[in-house]
């Protein structure tokens, strides 16, 4: 694999709003305070569509958004949305509609149902009409989306907007999953360098080992139970701009590791 | 953007016609179409659906009892017909488990046991412990069930973007391939019938009492059908014979989340950016396999787009008369229909379309013929907005 290089990164977490606060909060362990997550309001959706979307949505857009933010020269970006699981509460609204007389469910949550829900309203909202994809690759699914976007950006010689994101399941899903957090992680990756380049990546698949952790229990907390949230030892190398060598879950039983250099 | 292209060294399918390929072949050239009055369950819809046969009565083996539903089964079922599960043990013979990729497309994985679990939940609301979600309903278990029934160890992901899923594998393994980072791919689509898609799309008004069909003036409506369908993929180079995958086009809508665009503008992007990648006139294809999901909307939007990338000579037609829609399979079974166009030379027509609509213009055909073809076109658009169109050409 050729390299790949990371740029205008965004962040939603509890306890993180954004990437600047990010910056500040994983630059040294011990700044991560638990925290609910902040209300969500992705401007990029209006008031009534936001009124009708689900949390994971939101989140979606949102971390979205935040990368965005840095830099006005994305247009028509190629998106690749990556999620475990998709959005749990919607599944628990139609498969509780089921049980019911009549079999009430509502045809928004349905249409929202799908796994590229938030990839069609990010679409709908920037204007983008490049390729989309919507992954899966459960426990390793940042891995997995991250891999793609290096693929697509080195093969099609494009832009690739990358977005991993989780959200906690609901009861009664929630007792097979009962710690997952909110997390959601979005970056632009390019098989070139720019001036906004933040850090070079080579990834290179079919290890074992064990899986980095982050020293801060509380932020290790959320890396170990959210797949989205494995990316947090990449984002810190990037914030303190270490040169390092990582692995990350993959699939099952197998880690993909990632040599960071920094840009700047 | 020019690709290297790949070769379709096997491909099987399981659908509403029957098991393996030359179920779906004999039933296209008879016209005997899958579709029978629901009877799905206990589902009290008046419509039609393509259902498979005998999936009740086949129950994972035990050593892969984790992964049980009706998704898994199917696929179970589908990977062992056409000796396709031999001919990905050849290319595990040729270049190592470690070699061989996994991209499977699905639009509800097994949201079946789900619903299931939900029927059996207990008095304080709790859903019973033998419940395996993440290797049953997770969008990602039919990649895992596909890798370990196969016992393939490359790299792999699952694509979901509703009923373009498993049109896209063949895009995204295209990519792993000449990325270098396999020597062979398995694709795939498996969606099964269920309650969230028959009450779901039911409440968008948007499935047909009667059978579908397509780019009729009286249409109204899908079936909802289901399906299994897999191909081995590998650089053009390889010793083994099979259509090309020459070119692949992808796109967005960003238009609304479940209708398409009134012109058609996502999908003929999609068209136009196959053709360019392939290098090959408009003129040049010989059929094209349309999404034609018989809604009013779909089959006008998809129309006008024909109609602008192509012009009104090309012969096209849908096939979900005989299959229904079958949603994130809908992908590749249709990519497989087109090979088998492109292999026999029959292009099938529309079937139970009677009277053409008026307001529509392209060269849908209502009767079958007989027509030798070099390239085929195969159109899959999804919720959201989200749209593929693959082009193949024969080995010839």
């Amino acid at each position: 694999m050729k390299p790949i290089y990371i740029e205008s990164i965004g962040i939603i977490a509890p306890g993180i709003e954004n990437w600047q606060q990010a910056e500040a909060i994983l630059a040294e362990d011990g700044c991560y305070q638990v925290a609910d997550l902040t209300p969500l309001k992705p401007s990029m959706l209006k008031p009534n569509e936001r009124r009708r979307t689900t949390l994971t949505i939101k989140l979606a857009l949102q971390v979205v958004q935040d990368a965005l933010s840095s830099s006005d020269d994305y247009s028509d970006l190629k998106t690749i949305f990556v999620s475990s699981d998709g959005d749990m509460d919607i599944v628990n609204r139609i498969c509780q509609a089921l049980t019911l007389p009549d079999h009430p469910v509502s045809p928004t949550f349905f249409h929202n149902s799908v796994h590229n829900a938030p990839a069609g309203y990010c679409s709908i909202t920037t204007g983008f009409h490049a390729a989309s994809t919507s992954l899966s690759g459960l426990n390793g699914s940042f891995s997995v989306g991250l891999l793609d976007a290096a693929v697509q950006a080195t093969i099609e010689q494009q832009p690739v907007l990358l977005i991993s994101y989780d959200t906690p399941w609901p009861e009664p899903l929630k007792a097979f999953k009962p710690h997952q957090q909110p997390f959601g992680v979005a970056m632009v990756v390019r098989a070139e360098p720019t001036k906004h380049s933040l850090a070079k990546l080579n990834l290179s698949l079919n290890l074992h080992g064990d899986i980095d952790q982050m020293d801060d229990s509380r932020l290790e907390q959320l890396r170990a139970n959210t797949p989205a949230a494995s990316s947090l030892p990449l984002l810190q190398s990037i914030i303190q701009k270490r040169s390092t060598s990582l692995l990350l879950p993959y699939l099952v039983n197998e880690q993909m590791s990632v040599e960071i250099e920094p840009c700047h | 953007m020019s690709i290297s292209p790949i070769r379709v060294t096997a491909y099987t399918l399981t659908n509403a016609l029957g098991s393996g390929v030359e179920a779906s072949r004999s039933a296209l050239k008879s016209h005997q179409s899958g579709l029978q009055p629901c009877d799905f369950q206990d589902v009290d819809l008046s419509t039609w659906i393509g259902r498979v046969e005998a999936i009740e009565e086949c129950p994972l083996p035990a050593e892969l009892s984790r992964f049980e539903c009706r998704n898994n089964r199917l696929a179970h079922i589908g990977l062992q017909v056409d000796g396709f599960n031999q001919q990905v043990n050849e290319a595990v013979n040729r270049y190592g488990a470690d070699r061989v990729g996994v991209f499977m497309g699905t639009s509800t994985s097994g949201i079946g046991a789900s619903e299931a679990a939900y029927q059996q939940r207990g008095e304080s609301n709790q859903l019973p412990k033998t419940f395996q979600p993440h290797t049953t309903h997770i969008i990602y278990s039919i990649t895992d069930f596909v890798r370990s029934y196969l016992q393939l160890k490359g790299v792999a992901l699952a694509v979901s973007t509703a009923c373009s899923s498993s049109a896209k594998v063949f895009a995204t393994a295209q990519r792993y391939l000449q990325a270098g980072l396999c020597d062979a791919a398995v694709v795939g689509g498996v969606d099964t019938l269920c309650l969230t898609t028959l009450y779901g799309f039911n409440s968008l008004d948007l499935v047909s009492a009667e059978r579908c069909r397509p780019w009729d003036a009286t249409r109204n409506g899908i079936n909802i059908g289901e399906a299994a369908g897999f191909a081995l993929l590998e650089r053009e180079d390889v010793s083994c014979s099979g259509p090309l995958l020459l070119g692949y086009g992808e796109s967005s809508d960003a238009y609304h989340m479940s209708t398409p665009h009134p012109e058609g503008l996502g999908a003929a992007q999609a068209m136009s950016q196959a053709l360019t990648m392939a290098s090959i006139s408009h003129e040049a294809v010989g059929y094209i396999n349309l999404h034609g999901t018989a809604t009013p909307s779909n089959d006008s939007a998809e129309d006008a787009a024909v109609m602008q990338v192509f012009g009104d000579r090309i012969p096209c037609s849908s096939t979900k008369g005989w299959t229904g829609h079958t949603l994130g399979a809908a992908g590749i079974i249709e990519a497989i229909f087109s090979l088998i166009s492109m292999e026999s030379g029959f292009l099938p027509r529309c079937l139970n379309t009677k009277q053409k609509d008026k307001t529509l213009s392209a060269n849908v055909l209502l009767e079958s013929k007989q027509q030798s073809i070099d390239y085929v076109m195969s159109n899959s658009f999804g919720f959201g907005g989200n749209n593929c169109s693959l082009l193949f050409g024969s080995d010839r």
